[in-house]
């Protein structure tokens, strides 16, 4: 016993050993912990496609239909809409949508499938707050170049009604257009494009 | 009976250094004898908090976690729960309380100088109560489910989304869902009333345990444990029981006087403490035509406005926090109190104060172009009044502060 003598390299490698070995036990036992805050399987399962009716859609008319527990407008535009939106690309941050998400099929400057008809995910691409329909010309709050358009009254995005954004807003990107096809002329499905949900 | 008691307080002392706690930090905790107003809000935040988690417990008992429910289970706290509504705008009213409390309190560190060296861990630890409370307050506000729960939780959920890369995925992990719903709800409940009151709490406690050990600074900025008698008593110093815990009990009935006019007469407060549109029901496919967060977060709110950028809105919101923890380090000035800074000093504070209510103001404004103006430039003077005070904040200090706190 007198002669004892500590060996300090062998006590810091038993010591460095151990804490290494329960570093990474706890970093193990933190993966379910982590990971139960995933979406769950039932969440994941709830993005079932949705139909719109658009019969009774009168040009200016704007529709909401709930997909995927957001907000998804449907929109008729008129004639004159649809040349005004064409003239608007110097205003636009991203005019072409390179940038934005939207299906091949309305990668156009209408944004959509049959111009006429418009569809995006009512969520701005900013905060994620949902936008509002401001179709009339030129009103007090939005000043006199104003020609139509969504309003994010949160924090003053602006997009056409192509859901373009305008240059200078917070928000990044054009709105969303989800991926939908047309079942018949007038019923849209949401969220299937051909097939594929 | 008094020997008894006595023994019964050493049986005690010998298994529990219960004497000993009390004694350090009341019976002879030493603080500055020169303490003024702006020294009862530390003991009245103390006070909101254990209001807040009492009343908290109490709704508990009636509220529901779930997205179908929430919303009338808080009108059934209001209705039908005997008293429930008087507990309920109790805890809202705290709410508000407490972040008042919570910012006179770090302007009173501020001017006095209360965040430098000895007691830079004072400050941080402070901060980080602060971010934690703004964590709590913000998750809090989810329960009630009205409109104005749905779109603050969506709103600032994405700001997370912001971050390059890893942004959207930790969005959609916080939410556990692609929006706002009732899995986000329920997570949020459990950290609002079990994981960050735990973490409160323990911050609390690093605070006091921190400023215990280097002492209270005071209006003075003198450090009174310079002198000290031949039993190591700071001679400026009283003990804080009974001097103090019997003044703070001054400032508890003016403070209670105040919150208690609040919860019967205004406890909505004109829709500053409980807005407008949350008394209708959260509804996920429309955004209440204006939307402002609750009047504390306002002035970051009004910076991230200020940015016509998303992911630089955000960094310049997260800056606007994280400029407030450098304070101790930014600050170079040899004096503490703001009573023997230079005037630089003097008018820097006064700029603050005047951008940070200003940015408060036009944080709850809707947008226009003259508010992102007006925002932009007091962001400017927020963020200048930190990063130039190494350069401004030694200038023109008064040469002399007294050794000793002098009777006036």
């Amino acid at each position: 016993m007198s002669e004892q003598v500590v060996d300090k390299r062998r006590r810091l490698f038993l010591t460095a050993a151990a804490t290494a070995v329960t570093g990474v036990g706890a970093a193990y036992v933190a993966v379910p912990f982590l990971a139960s805050m995933n979406p769950s399987d039932r969440a994941k399962a709830a993005g079932a496609p949705v139909e719109a009716d658009i019969a009774k859609l009168e040009p200016g008319q704007l529709i909401r239909v709930e997909w995927r527990g957001k907000p998804v407008w449907v929109l008729k535009r008129s004639e004159e809409t649809l040349a005004e939106i064409a003239e608007m690309t110097d205003k636009l941050r991203d005019p072409d949508s390179n940038e934005s998400e939207q299906p091949e099929s309305c990668r156009n400057i209408a944004r959509s499938i049959k111009p006429e008809v418009f569809l995006a995910v009512g969520i701005c691409t900013h905060l994620g707050c949902s936008p509002t329909y401001r179709p009339e010309v030129a009103p007090e709050d939005l000043g006199p170049d104003w020609k139509g358009g969504f309003f994010c009254p949160c924090h003053g995005s602006l997009f056409d009604l192509s859901g373009r954004v305008y240059s200078g807003v917070p928000a990044p990107l054009n709105l969303v257009v989800p991926p939908h096809e047309y079942l018949t002329d007038t019923r849209i499905l949401i969220g299937s494009a051909g097939g594929q949900a | 009976m008094s020997s008894m008691l006595k023994n019964a307080l050493g049986w005690m002392d010998d298994r529990f250094p219960l004497s000993k706690v009390w004694n350090e930090h009341l019976a002879e905790y030493y603080a500055p004898k020169n303490f003024n107003w702006m020294y009862y809000f530390g003991s009245l935040a103390m006070l909101v908090l254990v209001n807040q988690i009492i009343t908290g417990i109490f709704l508990t008992i009636n509220y529901k976690p779930d997205a179908k429910l929430a919303f009338d289970s808080v009108e059934y706290i209001m209705r039908d729960v005997e008293w429930g509504w008087l507990i309920r705008y109790m805890h809202s009213t705290g709410a508000s309380a407490f972040f008042v409390v919570v910012y006179l309190h770090m302007f009173r560190g501020l001017v006095y100088g209360s965040f430098k060296k000895p007691r830079e861990l004072v400050w941080t630890f402070g901060m980080i109560i602060y971010v934690a409370l703004m964590a709590e307050a913000f998750m809090g506000y989810l329960l009630p489910w009205g409109q104005m729960s749905y779109w603050g939780a969506q709103v600032i959920v994405s700001l997370f989304g912001a971050i390059p890369y890893v942004g959207e995925d930790l969005a959609l992990w916080l939410r556990g869902d692609y929006v706002i719903s009732d899995a986000t709800l329920n997570r949020f409940f459990a950290f609002h009333v079990i994981a960050i009151p735990l973490v409160l709490v323990i911050l609390v406690f690093m605070h006091i345990v921190a400023l215990h050990a280097v002492g209270s600074n005071n209006p003075e900025g003198i450090e009174i444990k310079k002198h000290k008698d031949d039993k190591g008593v700071p001679l400026d110093g009283i003990p804080f029981h009974p001097y103090y815990s019997v003044k703070d009990l001054v400032g508890v009935a003016v403070f209670l006087f105040i919150f208690a006019l609040i919860i019967f007469y205004m406890p909505e407060m004109g829709g500053y403490f409980l807005e407008h549109a949350n008394f209708v029901p959260a509804d996920p496919l429309k955004t209440p035509e204006h939307i402002a967060p609750v009047w504390y977060f306002t002035p970051f709110y009004a910076v991230l406005r200020a940015v016509p950028d998303k992911f630089l809105g955000v960094v310049a919101m997260a800056g606007a926090i994280i400029v407030l923890f450098l304070l101790p380090w930014l600050d170079r000035g040899v004096n503490k109190s703001i009573r023997y800074r230079g005037p630089v000093f003097k008018a820097a504070i006064v700029a603050f104060c005047i951008s940070f209510i200003g940015l408060g103001y036009f944080g709850m404004q809707p947008v226009t172009a003259v508010g992102t103006w007006f925002s932009r430039f007091f962001s400017l003077i927020y963020f200048a009044f930190f990063l130039l005070m190494p350069f401004y904040s030694n200038i023109g200090q008064d040469k002399y502060v007294p050794e000793r706190v002098e009777e006036k």
